[in-house]
Order: C-alpha cells, then structure tokens, then sequence
C-alpha cells in the first residue's frame, strides 16, 4: 500500500533571515495510521504538520524537501487544487474550540459550509447527514443543535462540533493540533475517544501533535519526538515508551511527574484556616455563587493541592485567601487570629502570605527589571540599607538558579521558565509562612516544568512554608501534595492524605478525574509504562 | 530597523530646527513682525523678503519666526495641561471604579459631546481671549479624550496579574498606580499626546480664524493662516507658509513620539 503522506528532507526557514525552525526531517503515514508528533514549544511540530495542508504562516518558506499528499508533490498543485484538498481529502481541528468555530454562524451552517464546497447533494440529503453526525458525536437534541450557536455549548462540546464539521466530509487525514489542550481533564478523554472511533471508522489517517507525551502515547501507533527543528527519534509508541533510545527522549520521560514519598507533616496548629467561606460574583441577572461554605485547613510546611475542573471554583478559593477577593461569608485565620483588612493581623498575613501565578508572562511588569521585581517584594520589610536590600535580591536570585547578570535584564529577555523563576523568587524571597501557588507551572514546556516544580520544592523543603498548591493537572499534585482537596462546582467533594485519594478515592468525581488521565509509571531500563488509573469513567451526560 | 532609525533622525532634526527657529525669533528676526509698510503690500517672496510680505506690508519670515515661539508655547503648555488633568482622572477613576468613576465619567462624556472647539470657544468668553487663556480653554477642552483613553488603559491594566501581584506583596494601592499601572500608561499616552499637539496648533488658528485666538497685532502661526484666507488668490504665500511650518512640526512631533515611545518601553529597547 502506499504512503499517504510522504514528507522528504523537509526544511523550513523563518524570514529573511532564513533561521531554519524545520531540519531535514522526513516521515511517512500509511492509510488509517495515528501517528504523534510530540515535542515542546519551539520544536517545529506545528509548523510540519501545517506545511502538509499548504497552511504555513507567510513568514515561513520551504527551502528543501518535498511534501506528497497520496502521491502528489503539493508544492506543484494549483491553488484551486490546494484548495479542494484541504477539507475534503484533509481535515484540521485546532487547538482553541473557542474561537475556531464562527460565533456569528449557527452550528447547521458552519457544518453545512464544507459539504456545499466539496460535495455535490441537495439540501435535504447535507441536513440528513448533519443530523446524523451530531448524533455520532453525542449531541442529545441534533435538531436543536442546528439552530444554535457556538457560545451556547461548552468547550468540550465545541471541540466535539469542530470534529464532526472535518469529520462529515471523511477526509483521508486528520491534522489534530493540541486537540484537547485547551480542554479539562475529564472532557479530554471523551474528546480524544470520540475523534479516534471516528476516524477508525472512516479510515481515516490522524496526525496528531501534542506537547503531552502520555496523552500522544495512549492514543497513537506510532511516535515522532522533535526538538528545535530536529527529528530527534521515531518508533512504535509502545517501543518509544519502554526503550528511549535518544537522550532527549529519555528526558522527555524522566520529566513526567512521579509521586514522591509521602512524607510526615509535624502535627501543628494550623498556620491558615478557612472557615465557611462563601464567595459570590455579582453578575447581571443576580449573583452567582462560586463557593459555597469552604473549610480548610493547612498546617505548617504542609503542601495542599486543591484540585479540580474548571469551573470548581479552585482558583477563587485560592484568591479569596490570598486576599484578593472579598468573601461574602467565612472568616480566614492566619496563625490563629482572624484577619481583617483593617487592623495589624492584615499586614502581618500580608507579610507571610505570597502567591506565585500561573502565567509567567502576565504576572510581571514588563517595565520593571529583574532586580526590581524581586526587590519590591523586600519594600515593606522594615530598617533594610540599599545594600542589604540589594544582596538579598541576588541571594533570592541566586536561590531559584538565576545569576546575579539577571537582575539588570527586563521579563521579555527571559524564557517562560525564567521568568517563573523570577516569580517564585519574588515569593520566597521575604520567606513567608504560606505560598499560594495558582497553576505555577501548567503553562510551561514538560521539561522546564520538572526543573521548576524541583526547585520549588527544594525551596518549600528548605524554608518550610506552608503551601496551597492549585492545580489541574493531577500528575504534578501526584508529585508534589502532601495532601488533596477535590473540589467540584464550588463544594469540597473530598479531601484527604494524597495516597488515599490517588490509591482509594471514595467520591465519584474523583474517580472520575484520576481516571481522565493516564499516568506513566517507571520501569527498569529507563523507560515508562502507561496505566489507567482506573477503568473508563461512565460516560458523562451530554446536553445541547 | 534602517527606516526607524531614519525617522529617529528626521524627527529630532526637524524639532531641533524648530526650537532654534522659536529661540532666535525671540531674539532676532529679519524685519520687525509687526512693522507695517503699506508700500510693500502682498510682495510675493524675493530677495529681500524671502517668504513674501502680508497685506500689511509685515514680513512673513519674521512673523513666522516670532509666532514659533507663540504657537509652540500654546500647544506644548495645553498638551501638558490636558495630559496631566486627563491622566490624574483617569488614573484616579479607573482604579478607584465606583460612584467617582460614574460621577467623573458621566462628567467627561458631557464634555465630549460637545465638538472641543465649541467648548473652546464657550470657555474662552469667560476667561477672555489671551495667550493664557486660549492654553486653559484647548487643555480644558482636551481632558477628556486623555481621561478616557487612561481609565481605558488603567481598567484593562488592572486586571493583569502582576498588579495582583503587587498587591499580594502588601503595597498600598497609591504605591500601585505610581509604580505599575502609571509606567504601563505612557504607550498610549505618548501617541495620544503627539497627535493632540497637532490638534492644539489647528485649534488655535480656527479660533484665531474667529477672532477668539491671540489677538492680532502679534503673530502665531494660526492667525496668520487664518489672516491669509482672505488673499489666498492673490497672495497663496500667506497662508502656504504657516501652512508648511505646521505640517513640519507635526511630523517632527509625531516621528518624535515614536521615538520616545520605543524608548520608554524596555521590550523595544535593542531591537
């Protein structure tokens, strides 16, 4: 059989520099296979895959190599050839459901739009196989379904639309580009599940790209690992996984999250309790309740995750104590004492209370340098010389593996995982009693989050703060936590020692959201192995 | 980075001119500007009067050297008054939301339903039609555009994280706004202000044109395009030049402002 997609020596180049972002790589795809191309931002997978559908940002040029779809050499087609290719014979799904469907057009004629392009058939015979494919993917009501607009449906159920909308033509190859990315942990699943019964069905080839190598190795056959332009390894998922033969690849690995062992927390006073807080947002159409009565308590050098999906109402949770949200209800209790924004027991919790963001980009000032950054964190330490002021500043610098040349340099000079660096340093550096720590690291590559996650660690090891981690992403509180709270719209559904949750969860939710994710465990000879946690959740009722 | 660097140049040069154009006006012109020889009536530009002679027989060079310094003076104190009322509200209203925010905002909207001229021109009969009172008039009439684009800027500043994070750090709001929210203001503000400065300089010659502006004998570059209407047939020099002379400085202002404003921000620094 021949290949469906043949990619020979393939370069590409950005701009008149011509810095190369693509190297040499080859690949093929046989009909019906799922192929993975993982690596981490910057390693070129987008910009391949994009290259196979003609779709390349105008900046980039192809300066080597051929791409053939089914044989024919797609630099020589015509753009009206190009043109009914893509949709037809190739489909796409994007990373962001929430902007590539058009928030103007209904759902029927968005699906409708790619049947009328390529297929010839009466408007009777495209409502027939809308509705059918609505009804494939889950939809309970089609019918309301093709009235309806994007932003009456959820995330999930957008990307579920957009693949039913690339899916309707049954194209020979799907590009999948970070498909549930932008998804919740319990959703991903049922996503990635549906895309892959939907092409096995059609026959239809899948390149999938992703940053997520667990997610890339439960779903493909085969996996491509890039970096920096560079293929750097190819194999069979299963042979990738046991037998890393690249060093790269082995560190790709070796940066998934593993528990680490539990550890005992010295049974203390509680350093900050939570007691029956409430939040509500005003909204236009009366308030809405984001917690509902939310007890909590952390003890000294003790690590919380409060985990959950979106929507939980974690992230609230975590800015309420951190004082950045007023509760309507519920006090908060720093070392016993009840906090309120008006007497000494405020500055002092303001004092011992720091909070590290998730975005590394937006949480710094771009105007302000390095050393600036973290010394506004020692402004309100009292009776500090310049001098002093300006050593701690490279101490905390030097604490979180930064040299001192940094302190001169502004946040745009720095890489994601610089900068998030530079943010813990500005938490640590007054060393405060609790760190509120929102995602700290879900927006950075897999590698630098396990360099980053360490160090935090080592820091929360050797100052001993108390620390409210919030997360998603259950493998990083799998590693860090020495106990969890599951949340679930608004409500504590669960909480207990970390072991106990991952290894015996008692709520449903619960269950369902380890069982979202496959977690890797290691194996001798420095590879991993994939395991579900738990068997497949029961799927998830879905409304229109 | 050739063509940045180009205008960088151009932009300096042509404000360079100008300030040394305003400073020798003061001190030095040809003839005097406001010496009438009725004899030299509408002389179009010659040897001895490079850029011609007015209906009055004045000296077009040396009335536009003298109104340099006027015009200049006019439009850099409004601009100044305008940015530094409009930022200090805005800054204030933005941060502090609330009923001060509704009650100002609702205040400013009033003021901008009015085209700024008119409101110039209603202001100026109360403070009576000088210099001074013309700067207090255009600054008066220009607050609120600056006020609006500031607390716009401010409302989308202060949800960024790192002003969370600098009230997580226990700094008083006051420390906020003039350490966070102010610097991240002057992007907008430095365009916003370079544009306004063309404004103020036609401005002033519409209200000149309406006999609200300097009062006339003395020369600013507004009057005098305004005074050459009347002889644009028989004598286009004198509202061509003025004409010039603000086109120039306008586009010295605003290559300046560019300048300036990739200055001020580090993330263009070194490109």
């Amino acid at each position: 059989m021949t290949a469906l997609v043949e990619v020979e020596n393939l370069t590409l180049v950005v701009g008149q520099a011509g810095v190369p972002v693509v190297k040499n790589v080859s690949l093929t795809l046989a009909p019906g296979e799922v192929l993975g191309i993982v690596g981490e931002s910057g390693s070129g997978k987008t910009l391949l895959a994009r290259a196979v559908i003609g779709l390349e940002p105008p900046a980039i040029r192809r300066t080597g190599g051929t791409i053939r779809f089914e044989g024919q050499d797609i630099a020589d087609l015509p753009p009206k050839a190009m043109r009914a290719l893509r949709g037809n014979r190739i489909g796409m799904v994007f990373q962001e459901p929430m902007t590539s469907l058009n928030p103007s057009m209904t759902i029927g004629r968005q699906l409708e739009e790619g049947l009328v392009l390529h297929r010839s058939g009466d408007a009777a015979s495209r409502r027939l196989q809308i509705l059918d494919m609505l009804r494939r993917i889950g939809i309970a009501d089609p019918l309301a379904a093709l009235a309806a607009y994007p932003h009456q449906f959820s995330g999930g159920m957008r990307q579920r639309i957009m693949l039913a909308s690339v899916m309707l033509l049954k194209p020979a190859l799907l590009i999948a580009d970070e498909p549930t990315t932008a998804l919740d942990a319990v959703v991903q699943r049922e996503v990635l599940e549906l895309m892959l019964e939907l092409t096995r069905d059609h026959g239809t080839a899948v390149l999938m790209i992703s940053h997520d190598l667990s997610m890339v190795a439960r779903y493909t056959d085969r996996v491509l690992v890039m970096c920096r332009g560079d293929l750097i390894e190819e194999n069979a998922t299963a042979e990738i996984l046991a037998n890393p033969r690249e060093p790269y690849t082995r560190q790709l690995l070796n940066a998934m999250p593993l528990r680490s062992p539990a550890r005992a927390v010295p049974d203390a006073p509680p350093i900050v309790e939570v007691r029956g807080l409430v939040v509500d947002y005003a909204g236009k159409h009366g308030s809405k309740r984001a917690l509902h009565g939310i007890d909590l308590s952390i003890r000294p050098r003790e690590v919380v995750a409060v985990v959950g999906g979106s929507g939980s109402g974690k992230t609230t949770l975590g800015r309420a104590i951190a004082g950045l949200i007023d509760p309507s209800e519920g006090e908060i209790l720093f070392a016993g004492r009840a906090i309120a924004r008006s007497d000494e027991s405020w500055r002092q919790y303001r004092l011992n209370c720091q909070m590290v963001f998730q975005d590394p980009y937006a949480s710094l000032d771009p105007r302000m340098t390095i050393g600036q950054l973290v010394g506004e964190a020692l402004r309100a330490v009292p009776g500090l010389t310049k001098s002093q002021k300006a050593a701690r500043i490279l101490e905390g610098l030097d604490e979180v593996g930064l040299e001192a040349k940094f302190a001169d340099r502004y946040p745009h000079e720095l890489s994601g995982g610089q900068r998030q660096r530079v943010a813990i340093a500005r938490a640590v550096v007054r060393r405060p009693s609790f760190v509120i720590a929102d995602e700290p690291v879900s927006a950075l590559d897999v590698t630098v989050r396990a360099q980053v996650l360490d160090l935090f660690l080592e820091l929360q090891h050797r100052y001993g703060f108390s620390c409210l981690f919030i997360s998603h992403d259950l493998g990083v509180v799998e590693q860090v936590a020495d106990r969890v709270v599951v949340m679930q719209q608004g409500r504590i559904v669960e909480q207990g020692d970390r072991d106990q949750i991952f290894d015996h969860p008692r709520h449903d939710y619960t269950r369902t959201l380890l069982s979202a994710i496959p977690a890797l465990e290691a194996v001798d000879g420095g590879g991993v192995r994939l395991k579900w946690r738990f068997d497949a959740p029961p799927p998830i009722p879905v409304e229109a | 980075m050739k063509r940045r660097r180009l205008n960088a140049v151009l932009g300096i040069a042509l404000i360079a001119a100008l300030v040394a154009v305003a400073i020798i006006g003061m001190i030095w012109t040809p003839y005097d500007p406001l010496g009438i020889a009725f004899g030299a009536r509408l002389k179009p530009p010659s040897a001895a009067h490079w850029l011609g002679t007015d209906e009055f027989g004045r000296d077009v060079l040396s009335r536009l050297m003298k109104g340099a310094a006027t015009s200049v003076r006019i439009s850099c104190l409004t601009v100044a008054l305008a940015l530094v009322i409009g930022t200090a509200l805005g800054i204030f209203t933005g941060f502090v939301r609330g009923w001060t925010d509704r009650v100002v905002m609702a205040f400013t909207n009033a003021l901008l339903a009015f085209p700024g001229i008119l409101l110039a021109l209603a202001l100026l009969t109360v403070v009576g039609a000088n210099e001074y009172g013309i700067i207090l008039a255009l600054g008066i009439a220009y607050t609120p555009s600056v006020a609006r684009v500031v607390r716009g800027t401010v409302l989308s500043l202060r949800e960024k994280e790192y002003i969370e994070a600098a009230r997580v750090m226990g700094n008083s709001e006051l420390f906020i706004m003039a350490r966070h929210v102010l610097p991240n203001c002057v992007a907008p503000l430095i365009v916003l202000g370079t544009s306004m400065f063309g404004w103020v300089l036609l401005a002033e010659s519409a209200l000149s044109f309406l006999g609200l502006g300097v009062p006339p004998p003395a020369p600013t570059w507004g009057n005098m395009l305004a005074s050459g209407r009347p002889f644009m047939v028989q004598a286009v020099w004198l509202g061509l030049f003025p004409g010039i002379c603000i086109s120039l400085t306008l586009l010295g202002i605003n290559l300046l402002g560019d300048v300036l404003r990739d200055r001020f921000d580090p993330r263009m620094r070194g490109l």
